[in-house]
């Protein structure tokens, strides 16, 4: 049997746009198509495993060899740190990580700021680069209701169009960097299955206008 | 001595092999003390791979740590003058925050530095023992091979300043082109200034494909001499048996503060990250107050559990039952006579299934019958 190229998938709609361009890229896996519960999907014509995962786990399967390659947004690369090599950006599942509060939110230094998130590192790093005194509570999800209830002044999280916000009367007071998908690779997996990581590579950037990859 | 080199699980055997081929390029085995006064590692936090360290105050009130790191206890204890060139391997635990649990966690660590008058032989002897090293624990291995001085003109010929020029490295080390594009964009650096780093971070492969052109772009940015520092290390590989093994990869960083010269990492087939590291760190000998030049390598013997990790099929060969009725040395015996006949053997007052064996022998009133 020839060597397969393990592949973490992220569930959900950017997970099924990033198996098209694998599929375009010649790793195709018809099976993933079908509709049905299954988790890993393998088509040893193209050499490819897929496994749909949480897309917050895809770094960790990755950095633990479990997939070789991954997809992963920029925010979770920040986040965790994964030790991986992130070969590209695909330019899909844009966004952005941003501070966000009610309207009518106004900043007192002299107190300390009480921030909402997922992303403690992320807010944390954000805040300590400016000096800013913060308490970070650490929520897993539903952040946006945190400074309606008072239980913060303001949250870091993703904003993607901005609908969550408005309709919680929140609004984006500052973005602290852009996100989009990234592919990621294993170390060891880039040594010892290099052909077809750069093969993967090279299509990939060539779909993302990269060509000079 | 009577001793069945059966008896020994991978690591030990790995550790033994190590041991084996250090000592036989003249290296001597270094043992040390399990603590080290705090002050060495806060003084160098940011050497240490994890910067928690277990700490506890001794009788007479100091400080001191349990080692979570072996090369700072070697540079500190060695600082005879009258030795011009000191060879030294060890294998020593040491204790480190782990990464996925974020708790202590006990690490064996074997490896080798060399301190003192180091020169191009030295250097490349520390990079062959290293592919040696790898070679020892199994046959799949790649040795990444980068040199910090190569990749610190490159960074400089972009002209970034001091921030910029970290991040940049933090991007090289994961092969993030598209990151460097963007930070290069950023900070308004030339795309010309930023082109020959960013081919020098594409490239990865064997010295005889990739150095030509790795000499060509250090001529551009004027790092002729540190291109052909990394071509002369890597020489002692000429004619080498696994020479392919060998690769160059300017994604192996590590901090300018204390690394120079050439660094390198080990990976082995079927282990996700590497398990051998090291470097050259004369940097790290000034910061320490010692003119010396020193190189050396780790290897993670913690990595490699999962290597060869051949699942025994039985606890012993033979389960030997006894009752009480039994004169004590009628079953010793009977022990004695089943490894004579080199078997393993497990003796037990019963049979409850918890010893897995391929036969069973039962003792009744010293009478021997063979049960299954």
């Amino acid at each position: 049997m020839s060597e397969m190229l393990n592949v973490a998938l992220p569930k959900g709609r950017l997970g099924e746009k990033v198996y098209s361009m694998f599929e375009k890229a010649g790793f195709d896996c018809p099976s993933i198509r079908e509709n049905n519960r299954k988790l890993i999907f393998e088509n040893e014509k193209s050499s490819v495993r897929y496994f749909w995962v949480k897309p917050s786990d895809v770094a960790i399967y990755v950095e633990r060899g479990a997939a070789d390659l991954g997809v992963a947004g920029k925010d979770i690369l920040l986040e965790y740190e994964p030790d991986v090599y992130e070969l590209l950006d695909l330019n899909i599942g844009k966004c952005r990580m941003a501070v966000a509060a009610p309207s009518d939110f106004r900043d007192d230094p002299s107190r300390t700021l009480k921030v909402a998130t997922k992303f403690s590192k992320i807010a944390g790093d954000f805040y300590s680069s400016t000096g800013r005194d913060i308490d970070i509570i650490h929520l897993n999800g539903s952040i946006e209701i945190a400074p309606i209830l008072g239980l913060s002044d303001v949250i870091v999280d993703i904003v993607e169009t901005g609908t969550t916000l408005k309709e919680n009367n929140l609004e984006v007071f500052e973005t602290i960097f852009p996100i989009s998908a990234r592919l990621i690779a294993n170390k060891s997996s880039f040594k010892f299955k290099n052909a077809l990581c750069e093969k993967v590579l090279r299509e990939l950037s060539a779909q993302t206008g990269r060509e000079n990859v | 001595m009577d001793f069945d080199y059966s008896v020994l699980d991978n690591n030990e055997r790995i550790i033994y092999a190590l041991r084996s081929l250090y000592s036989k390029h003249g290296y001597k085995k270094y043992k040390m003390s399990k603590f080290e006064e705090y002050d060495l590692y806060s003084k160098n936090k940011d050497f240490l791979v994890s910067d928690s360290v277990i700490t506890f105050t001794d009788t007479n009130g100091k400080l001191l740590a349990l080692k979570p790191d072996v090369t700072l206890s070697i540079i500190k204890n060695n600082r005879n003058p009258e030795e011009k060139l000191k060879k030294l391997y060890y294998n020593e635990n040491v204790y480190r925050v782990s990464k996925g649990s974020g708790s202590f966690k006990e690490i064996m660590q074997a490896g080798l530095e060399c301190i003192g008058d180091v020169d191009d032989f030295c250097i490349g002897e520390v990079l062959w023992l290293a592919a040696e090293s790898l070679g020892r624990i199994s046959g799949d291995f790649v040795l990444d091979v980068s040199h910090l001085d190569l990749i610190a003109a490159f960074t400089d010929y972009t002209g970034a300043g001091r921030d910029v020029t970290k991040q940049l490295l933090k991007c090289i080390g994961e092969k993030n082109i598209h990151g460097i594009e963007a930070l290069c964009r950023e900070n308004g650096i030339e795309p010309e200034r930023s082109a020959p780093l960013i081919e020098l971070v594409r490239i990865y492969g064997s010295a005889a494909e990739v150095m030509p052109r790795i000499k060509e772009l250090a001529a551009a940015v004027g790092a002729q001499d540190a291109a052909a520092s990394l071509e002369k290390s890597l020489s002692i590989f000429s004619g080498y048996k696994d020479s392919v093994k060998i690769h160059i990869d300017m994604s192996v960083t590590d901090d300018l503060k204390y690394y120079n010269g050439v660094v390198f990492k080990g990976f082995i087939k079927g282990i996700p990250g590497f398990v051998l590291s090291g470097g050259q760190y004369d940097r790290l000998m000034t910061r320490l107050h010692n003119n010396s030049r020193a190189i050396g390598f780790a290897v993670y013997l913690d990595m490699l559990e999962d290597i060869g990790r051949d699942e025994k099929e039985y606890d012993a060969d033979t389960l030997l039952v006894y009752d009480g009725e039994t004169d004590l040395s009628v079953i010793r015996d009977c022990v004695s006579r089943e490894i004579e006949a080199g078997n393993t053997v497990a003796a037990a007052g019963s049979n409850d299934g918890a010893i897995r064996c391929r036969r069973v022998i039962g003792i009744k009133a010293n009478e021997v019958t063979d049960c299954e």
